[in-house]
């Protein structure tokens, strides 16, 4: 008991500092991408480019995010560029989250209807306006409830990073384990740790439902 | 550019049939872990309409767990916590249990959005013509349900491909696993990961387009 | 007295709202009774009430002498229990609630198949029949979304017919239609008025209910403020309330 108190959540929750920060700034990378992507995505007639968007997405959000983050520190190491755990953390994970995030705001734009935009238009807005203070302000807000829910899972998904020797939660338990044995414990806590990070997190998201309306088909 | 292909076509044969049996195991543990984790979301899914409190408190803290705590800490605990209290799994066994499990709590509300979706009126119909609630549930409600939910659980199980890989890390031989040890082996580790990369795209994107296809005919045939 | 329905001091309450304050009425057989009145007065609550859809929080309902939807001992029946009760009464809804994954013919004869337990053939003709009554048996292969609304309601129709009830309800059969649609439906209501079944029918189509019914019962708040003869009550109302929701929905 003594050892949990003194070693084991001491260990872990210098871990979760990592988590949480690395989720902070992959989010904001995600978040703000993917925005770009989804308003660049909304003009239709520059067939290269929706087709490029397209391919980014289906690139990232269909493959494991285990393999972009090999590819980014092991892969791209073997050729000279190398690049350390926690920053390769925070691109992967936000070039993944990118895509991700790019979806939910285009479901955003979908569920707008044709009817904010030809109103725009008759008043004599041009696209770029109809998108700059008609659509983006609403499709944001309805995104919020699944970008909440995207946040939730980036956070669960930190834990991956610990495999490209990032020192975060499971790292922390990786190696306590090696030293001490004590793995039931130590697996047990981490999960727990993680559990009650969540849960302020989904209590946010669940305000953000109630608020917003429900989940957009991300 | 051209060096770049032509280490693949030197190592084709050395790397394909090792990738190929180790992507088999990927698709086994996804494959079984999806069909524990369809079985229990179900039941997970209609128990949180069941009549019990208790019951509906269980369900309800089974997903509030498993929506907070990662695939991979639930694969850790699995396989390395677990026998600090006696009970010792294999690594696929566990993976399998663990990925069932996590995902378990995600198919539970594909099922409740997919139930909820269902007008009241056609429970009604159904009953006011003297259907009893199981043949209602079974004749009338689930192949309305299934029309509706096919999309979101191509998705799922998507993710829980995804997440398969996590599996590398509890030893068991799928794709990563094997594509790190040929990365050790051959030191080309950025050839061997893009081509597990493209082995994982090639089953996930015709799924998720077949997912987007359904939706959209989901969403068309609402009116 | 043989009635067919015998409803008794039917009360029904949500939390604090009582809908229903004490409604009571019998229907014999052959019998057509149109309930009318103001939204809110609980009409369509109290029609719910007979199948047990809603259920009541005080009162008994008969059906043919039985009780319905309550066992030996006050106790309540489950949905399991009330099947083969609602069975015997067919039910038409104002959102028709016709089974989308099933075709026109296969929304009539199911139930005719899994509930009264005919075989497919015996089924599917009698489906056909019924069909052949609203006159869309050329559509017997369709799927309801193909159809009009009014369409719709007349395979609803059907369906509740194939069940070969004792007792039909109705409940606002036409609200939800577009006016142009709403007469094909009510002719078929009146068809099946003539050939002497036993029916209890919300509507809000006046002149309808004065066709149709043998009686009118007009609810108000819960009550029966008037009943009578279909044609006295709508056209010559005793009661100011009556007169000032006829006066209202005539126009």
């Amino acid at each position: 008991m003594e050892f949990w108190l003194s070693t084991i959540m001491p260990g872990l929750l210098t871990g979760a500092v990592v988590t949480v920060s690395v989720t902070v700034a992959s989010l904001l990378i995600a978040v703000t991408l993917g925005f770009g992507l989804a308003v660049l995505r909304q003009f239709p007639r520059v067939r290269l480019l929706n087709f490029a968007i397209d391919a980014y997405v289906e690139f990232f959000r269909n493959i494991p995010a285990l393999s972009h983050l090999f590819i980014l520190y092991f892969g791209l190491a073997a050729v000279g560029i190398k690049i350390t755990s926690i920053p390769a953390a925070i691109i992967g994970l936000g070039l993944i989250g990118a895509a991700v995030t790019c979806d939910i705001y285009r479901s955003g734009f979908l569920a707008l209807g044709i009817g904010q935009v030809e109103a725009a238009r008759a008043v004599g807005m041009t696209p770029v306006q109809t998108i700059r203070f008609i659509l983006s302000p609403q499709a944001i807000r309805v995104a919020l409830p699944p970008l909440g829910n995207y946040a939730l899972q980036l956070m669960k998904d930190t834990s991956i990073v610990s495999a490209i020797a990032a020192p975060e939660i499971m790292f922390y338990a990786r190696s306590m384990v090696t030293s001490s044995f004590q793995t039931t414990l130590i697996y047990s806590s981490a999960a727990m740790v993680y559990l009650l990070m969540s849960l302020p997190l989904a209590y946010a998201v669940t305000r953000l439902e109630h608020r917003f309306g429900g989940k957009a088909n991300a | 550019m051209l060096e770049f292909l032509d280490v693949y076509a030197r190592h084709a044969d050395q790397w394909g049939p090792r990738l190929a049996d180790a992507a088999v195991v990927s698709a086994r543990i996804s494959i079984l872990g999806f069909m524990l984790a369809a079985v229990l979301g179900l039941i997970l899914g209609l128990a949180q309409e069941a009549r019990s409190r208790i019951v509906r408190t269980v369900v309800r803290g089974y997903i509030v767990f498993f929506r907070g705590v990662p695939v991979l800490a639930i694969l850790f605990l699995i396989y390395f916590g677990l026998p600090g209290v006696g009970i010792v799994f294999d690594a696929e066994p566990a993976a399998v249990v663990g990925l069932g499990l996590a995902f378990a709590a995600q198919m539970a509300e594909v099922f409740r959005a997919g139930l909820g979706a269902i007008p009241k009126g056609q429970w009604e119909a159904a009953m006011s013509a003297g259907f009893r609630p199981a043949q209602t549930l079974l004749l009338i409600i689930l192949p309305q349900v299934v029309r509706i939910i096919a999309a979101p659980v191509i998705v799922t199980f998507v993710a829980l491909l995804k997440d398969s890989s996590l599996a590398s890390l509890i030893t068991v031989n799928e794709l990563v696993l094997e594509g790190r040890a040929l990365a050790t082996e051959y030191f080309l580790p950025l050839h061997i990961y893009i081509w597990v990369g493209a082995m994982y795209f090639l089953i996930a994107f015709p799924l998720s387009m077949l997912a987007k296809y359904l939706a959209k005919r989901a969403r068309g045939a609402r009116a | 007295m043989s009635s067919l329905l015998s409803v008794q001091d039917l009360h029904k309450s949500y939390g604090n709202l009582e809908v229903l304050k004490g409604i009571g009425f019998d229907l014999s057989a052959g019998e057509k009774l149109a309930l009318i009145g103001p939204s809110g007065s609980g009409k369509s609550t109290c029609l719910r009430c007979v199948n047990f859809l809603e259920k009541p929080t005080s009162g008994t309902i008969l059906l043919g002498g039985e009780r319905v939807g309550v066992k030996a001992g006050e106790r309540p029946m489950s949905n399991r229990e009330l099947a083969p009760q609602r069975a015997q009464m067919g039910m038409v809804f104002q959102g028709f609630n016709l089974w989308p994954h099933l075709s026109v013919r296969e929304n009539v004869a199911t139930p005719v198949r899994k509930v009264q337990g005919e075989s497919a053939p015996v089924a599917r003709a009698l489906a056909e029949e019924m069909l052949a009554k609203v006159r869309l048996d050329h559509k017997a292969d369709a799927m309801p979304e193909q159809l009009s609304g009014g369409q719709q309601q007349r395979v609803a129709i059907a369906r509740a017919l194939a069940q070969r009830p004792k007792l039909m309800l109705f409940d606002e059969p036409t609200s939800a239609l577009d006016p142009e649609l709403v007469g094909e439906v009510l002719n078929v209501i009146h068809e099946l008025a003539d050939e002497g079944r036993t029916m209890l029918l919300v509507t809000h189509e006046i002149a309808f209910a004065r066709d149709v019914a043998d009686r009118v019962m007009f609810l108000y708040d819960g009550l029966i403020e008037e009943e009578g003869p279909a044609r006295e009550v709508i056209e010559r109302p005793q009661r100011d309330r009556t007169k000032a929701f006829l006066s209202r929905m005539h126009g």
